[in-house]
């Protein structure tokens, strides 16, 4: 019986698990390249000096914090399709909407983790450095965008670099709804060959191996480009 | 009563005590003073194993307490020390930080130590602050706490480790009493301190360290009035600018 | 909307007991909480190894929680359920296996807040404790861990957070939890997927955010009484 390693190298199981692998950093990659964003946009509002703006951020942030990212995908996949009108609705469903819809709930709720650390890299930059751009005639948005944020990424990158590594392993949670990722095609191998050992392996060694380089990637980081402050 | 022999400790490559060799003798009082990084704190703190020496022997009482396979917590047992930042435990009041370690070490009944613990708290002023916690303390006031927390372990040695140099000054008084109160009682202490005035009153001897090394030791009449050492010179110079 | 919560709040809270095992929120908040309570013992343990002066104790230990941290809870999961009864000859239940994942995932996040904060602590309490004879266990028990764990107080309450929200994965192996009931709520009435899932969300989100409510109030209390002590 025991462990069988010819079925991960090649045919149609190797073939699925590689399927969902790829499918899995897509995941990963597309909803990063969104939630960046979405965070820092959420930290510059949750630090604004605009209350309305400052409570926004705040309700976002816990709103979706607070729910886990499987209520989410099932509100995204099941619940949101309803509220879209009709052709709406059919693009959705004609266009993978299983990965659409994991996308925007990864997307959300790596968002605001993500918000939370910039927001914290954000307030370690001392207030002197804003007012020491507003002295220099930079406009409010300019010296947010020339001086904190800059700064406030270099200290965020390490907690960014665990949110990513998160992110990562919440792609698994997107078989829920049916996204043919990883962890989904695993337990399809599971359920066609009965084969659970080789299937599981090889998905715990390809999420170990990405979760390492992208720790391996934070700590050179912080050891190149240490925190420097004034 | 402490016997030390050519001790020698190395932080890496740095040299922090150079051959010391001296004995302490009961119920004296031993003053050990010299500028910062002299050594002072290090040579204290390895006469109750906090710091472990890299050659020699300390015998304490006749046994080699840097001993292999030597049961630390005994030592420490039989040995009070107060810390410079005093140390009380935060999560408990003044009169179960001074009954802690007699109870736990099955020294003494809760009752016996609760009992012992008044008296020591009396003796140093602050019987009225047993059910107090650290935190509503003055500097002072934690400091003799942490002088009845080590008394209540019945040592025949007290250790002190700078005890004023973390208070204001007009704390430092309080804490210089109960410690004079100690001396004139006989028992055995070995002081690092900057108080020049305590050593004068106090001590039976001073060192004094520099470097590592002990270059200098005399009565307090000697050394004040007359310090052979040039660095001893300069120091009680600069001293005496203060 | 009222309606449906008329028809449907006692499945929701308690799943099909009596006439079945429990489920439901009920079952959700249970087990976090039995998870918790029966991982702090070994969470405690990791952590007072993971700080440990012997590497030998202390590089193996960083060892596990690395690997544990750098996969998804859900594999975990998928390992226990199909693999354990390949191994010990007993079906486990879903409810028992889901319980078996969180202690693991708890005590190592467990560990990280217990080192965490026995570093923190100032390095006179171990030694004033030392010095007065007590033995490095005794210290431990009497000095150090009551003041490591009032601290660590905060962190251990988000850490029943994430544990709550953890459990929503039970639903991928079909244990009956809130999330899981609402879905079967949601499959039985079906044209009212909108609030079925709104109102789930809801209810993880009063439950998570009041309890990281709770932890930040007593973050407050605990920093105001640091003040006081300085």
């Amino acid at each position: 019986m025991f462990f069988d390693p010819t079925i991960l190298q090649s045919g149609q199981y190797h073939d699925w698990l590689v399927q969902g692998l790829v499918l899995s950093i897509q995941l990963t990659v597309i909803s990063f390249a969104f939630a960046l964003p979405f965070g820092a946009l959420v930290a510059v509002m949750r630090t604004s000096s605009l209350a309305p703006l400052r409570a926004i951020g705040a309700t976002l942030v816990e709103a979706i914090r607070n729910v886990p990212l499987l209520a989410h995908l099932l509100f995204w996949y099941f619940a949101f399709p309803e509220l879209l009108p009709e052709s709406a609705r059919e693009v959705l469903y004609a266009n993978n909407p299983e990965v659409v819809c994991a996308v925007i709930a990864l997307s959300l709720y790596a968002g605001v983790h993500m918000a939370e650390d910039i927001r914290s890299g954000i307030r370690a930059i001392p207030a002197t450095q804003l007012e020491a751009a507003r002295s220099l005639g930079l406009g409010r948005i300019a010296a947010v965008r020339l001086v904190l944020l800059p700064q406030a990424l270099r200290a965020s990158v390490p907690p960014l670099l665990s949110q990513t590594v998160n992110l990562w392993k919440d792609s698994s949670v997107a078989t829920v709804i049916g996204a043919a990722e990883l962890m989904y095609q695993a337990a399809r191998v599971e359920t066609a060959s009965f084969r659970s050992l080789e299937a599981f392996t090889f998905a715990t060694l390809a999420y170990l191996t990405v979760s390492l380089l992208i720790s391996a990637a934070a700590y050179l980081f912080q050891r190149r480009y240490p925190v420097r402050t004034a | 009563m402490i016997v030390l022999d050519k001790v020698n400790k190395f932080y890496g490559d740095y040299h922090a005590l150079v051959d010391i060799t001296e004995r302490v003798e009961k119920n004296e009082v031993l003053v050990v003073c010299g500028p910062s990084g002299s050594g002072k704190s290090t040579l204290i703190r390895t006469l109750n194993r906090l710091e472990e020496i890299d050659s020699g022997r300390i015998e304490i009482d006749g046994r080699d307490i840097h001993a292999k396979g030597g049961d630390v917590n005994a030592l420490r047992a039989g040995i009070g020390f107060v810390f410079q930042s005093f140390n009380l435990f935060p999560h408990l009041t003044v009169l179960e930080n001074c009954t802690l370690a007699p109870v736990k070490l099955g020294r003494e009944s809760k009752a016996e130590a609760r009992e012992h613990a008044m008296q020591l708290l009396e003796r140093v002023g602050l019987a009225h602050k047993v059910d107090a916690y650290p935190n509503a303390l003055s500097g002072g006031q934690q400091q003799r706490v942490a002088i009845a927390r080590a008394l209540a372990m019945r040592p025949p040695i007290m250790l002190f480790d700078e005890p004023t140099s973390a208070l204001d000054p007009e704390m430092v008084g309080e804490v210089l009493q109960v410690m004079r109160g100690l001396a004139g009682e006989g028992m055995t202490m070995v002081c690092v301190t900057h108080e020049m005035g305590f050593a004068r009153d106090v001590a039976d001897r001073i060192w004094f360290m520099a470097e590592g090394k002990i270059l200098e030791k005399a009565t307090p009449q000697e050394f004040f009035a007359n310090p052979r050492h040039p660095r001893a010179q300069q120091f009680l110079a600069d001293r005496r600018r203060d | 909307m009222l309606e449906l919560i008329d028809t449907y709040w006692l499945y929701f809270l308690v799943g099909q007991y009596p006439q079945g095992p429990l489920g439901g929120l009920a079952l959700t908040i249970l087990l976090s909480g039995a998870a918790l309570v029966l991982a702090m013992p070994l969470g405690l343990a990791l952590g007072i190894a993971r700080v440990s002066p012997y590497r030998a104790i202390s590089l193996p230990v960083a060892g596990v929680v690395q690997v544990v941290r750098a996969v998804p809870l859900l594999l975990v999961l998928f390992w226990v359920y199909f693999f354990l009864p390949a191994l010990t000859g007993v079906k486990t239940s879903q409810a028992a296996t889901m319980l078996i994942v969180l202690v693991v995932f708890d005590s190592v996040y467990l560990a990280e807040i217990v080192a965490a904060g026995m570093r923190a602590l100032p390095k006179g309490q171990l030694e004033s404790a030392r010095s007065l004879g007590l033995g490095y266990g005794a210290a431990l028990r009497h000095v150090v861990l009551p003041q490591t764990l009032r601290h660590g107080l905060p962190s251990i309450v988000n850490q029943l957070v994430s544990t709550i929200k953890a459990t929503s994965l039970g639903y991928i192996i079909g244990l009956s939890e809130v999330s899981f009931i609402a879905s079967q709520i949601n499959t039985l009435v079906f044209t009212q997927a909108v609030e079925v899932y709104l109102i789930l969300a809801l209810t993880y989100f009063i439950l998570c955010f009041g309890l990281s409510r709770l932890a930040f109030l007593l973050e407050r209390r605990l920093q105001r009484r640091t003040l006081q002590a300085s």
